[in-house]
């Protein structure tokens, strides 16, 4: 097909994005990012992709809303209990030798995969040794992570995972309900440190044994995936783990060669030790 | 009248999927010259039997899409339960878990919308039988965008909301049973 004008203008407006705000999506998936920035064109009142550019060149206070476009907020505790199940039964065996431990929640969004772990290492008694790091580019969603409320309408499928990952207790130990939130216990994130990263654009922070990056690297292109996996290879240990989304893998990737498959249906993967 | 060659052919289907793809696709030779991209309403459990039960009724490879694998001809991806399944403008598949569309991931609309933009009027959009709107917006897309339409006839669908809604909204599709549509798409490429 054709370069369209709308084409074009989409390529502008990443530009004046990046150039602007230094939020850098010039490396994400075309078909899901056009999508979404229709949906924000059509919410701030645009005709074109260069009227929504004009807007948020020109008012800063548009941006974040652009942004919650941008990043696609969706998570849930325990999202696929069997990949936690996997992550209790199989991989804190291994992380339990550790005297101290580092986990990496990239893209962790508002923060229910963090809670999620910290609520498992709690469980397995390694929670004493664990520090947490959740990052993200989105700062409200963060700001929503760091509080830790969720919907109450969300619980019954919180609890139903939770109890389906193999929870050895009842969720409803670790909230409370308040003003229509699940007001999660402050004591859970006490090991636990929200911050701002880029996978597009920032490098290696920390040493860490267990990366969890799941439903994130199917929004970038394969030179962005590239660029992600290759940050999660030199951030983690010798034969450190990574754990992908459901429907994720290395298999088209750079760095398939990099890490040999731990749990093949979970898509967790073990960083090779000679390289 | 001369038109586009095909690249490539979209599918949806909810109620009644099972019954129609069983029908229309095993009457597709093993060398089929396009991909087709399928996407089914399924609940949003991990796994779902549909590829399994579809690859052994076909000749055809039929699996659940990867993201960012090529489309290759002669191969039958289904959208993966729970996410959406897209393509991009590389011709290669993207899922995607942004929110629902009609209460659906995967979305019928989703995968029409994007693959109308990418192949314009390389492809061929199929509505099955089904009990809810999904895919009339997404066939619009795609007769929009000079591809063709086609819908299973209503009164020989299990569940006929989805081709009814899709015929209203895109009244040049062609109403076609089952058999007539793997016909219709054995001659589309063989006229090449």
């Amino acid at each position: 097909m054709p370069e369209t004008v709308e084409d074009i203008e989409f390529r502008l407006l990443l530009e004046a994005v990046l150039r602007k705000y230094h939020y850098d999506f010039r490396g994400y998936s075309i078909a899901s990012l056009r999508r979404r920035l229709r949906q924000a064109r059509e919410r701030l009142g645009c005709r074109t992709f260069s009227q929504l550019q004009d807007c948020v060149l020109h008012d800063s206070s548009v941006f974040p809303t652009l942004l919650s476009y941008l990043t696609v907020q969706v998570s849930e505790l325990f999202r696929d209990p069997a990949y936690f199940r996997a992550v209790r039964e199989q991989v804190v065996p291994y992380l339990r030798t550790y005297p101290s431990l580092k986990v990496w929640v990239a893209g962790c969004s508002t923060g229910e995969e963090v809670y999620s772990l910290a609520i498992l290492f709690r469980e397995e008694g390694v929670e004493d040794r664990t520090m947490i790091y959740g990052t993200d580019i989105n700062p409200e969603a963060l700001r929503k992570a760091e509080a830790g409320v969720y919907d109450l309408d969300r619980i019954p499928l919180f609890t139903e995972n939770h109890r389906k990952s193999g929870g050895k207790s009842s969720l409803s130990d670790y909230y409370t309900a308040a003003y229509g939130g699940a007001v999660f216990d402050k004591s859970l994130r006490r090991r636990a440190v929200f911050s701002d990263h880029s996978l597009a654009a920032d490098e290696v922070f920390a040493e860490v044994q267990f990366v969890s990056c799941r439903n994130v690297l199917i929004y970038f292109d394969r030179e962005l995936q590239n660029r992600a996996i290759g940050l999660f290879h030199d951030s983690l240990s010798h034969k450190g783990f990574l754990g992908l989304g459901a429907r994720e893998s290395l298999r088209f990737t750079e760095h398939a060669e990099s890490f040999e498959e731990f749990d093949r249906e979970e898509r967790i993967y073990r960083k090779r030790g000679d390289r | 009248m001369t038109r586009p060659q095909l690249e490539a052919v979209a599918v949806g289907a909810s109620a009644g999927a099972l019954e129609a793809l069983s029908v229309v696709l095993p009457a597709l030779p093993p060398d089929f010259p396009l991909p087709i991209l399928v996407v089914v309403h399924l609940p949003p459990d991990r796994k779902s039997l549909m590829a399994g039960l579809l690859g052994d009724r076909c000749r055809l490879s039929v699996r659940e899409a990867e993201d960012k694998e090529p489309a290759e001809p002669g191969t039958v991806y289904l959208a993966p339960p729970d996410y959406h399944l897209m393509v991009e403008p590389d011709r290669r598949l993207s899922l995607s878990g942004e929110e629902p569309v009609l209460f659906s991931r995967p979305s019928i609309d989703v995968l029409f919308e994007t693959a109308a933009e990418t192949y314009g009027p390389g492809l061929a959009g199929v509505i099955l039988s089904g009990a809810n709107s999904d895919g009339a917006r997404g066939l619009r897309a795609i007769m929009n965008a000079g591809g063709v339409g086609m819908v299973q006839r209503p009164d020989t669908a299990l569940a006929q909301t989805m081709p009814t809604s899709a015929l209203a909204a895109c009244p040049k599709a062609l109403a076609l049973d089952l058999a007539e549509i793997a016909a219709a798409l054995r001659d589309m490429v063989e006229s090449r």
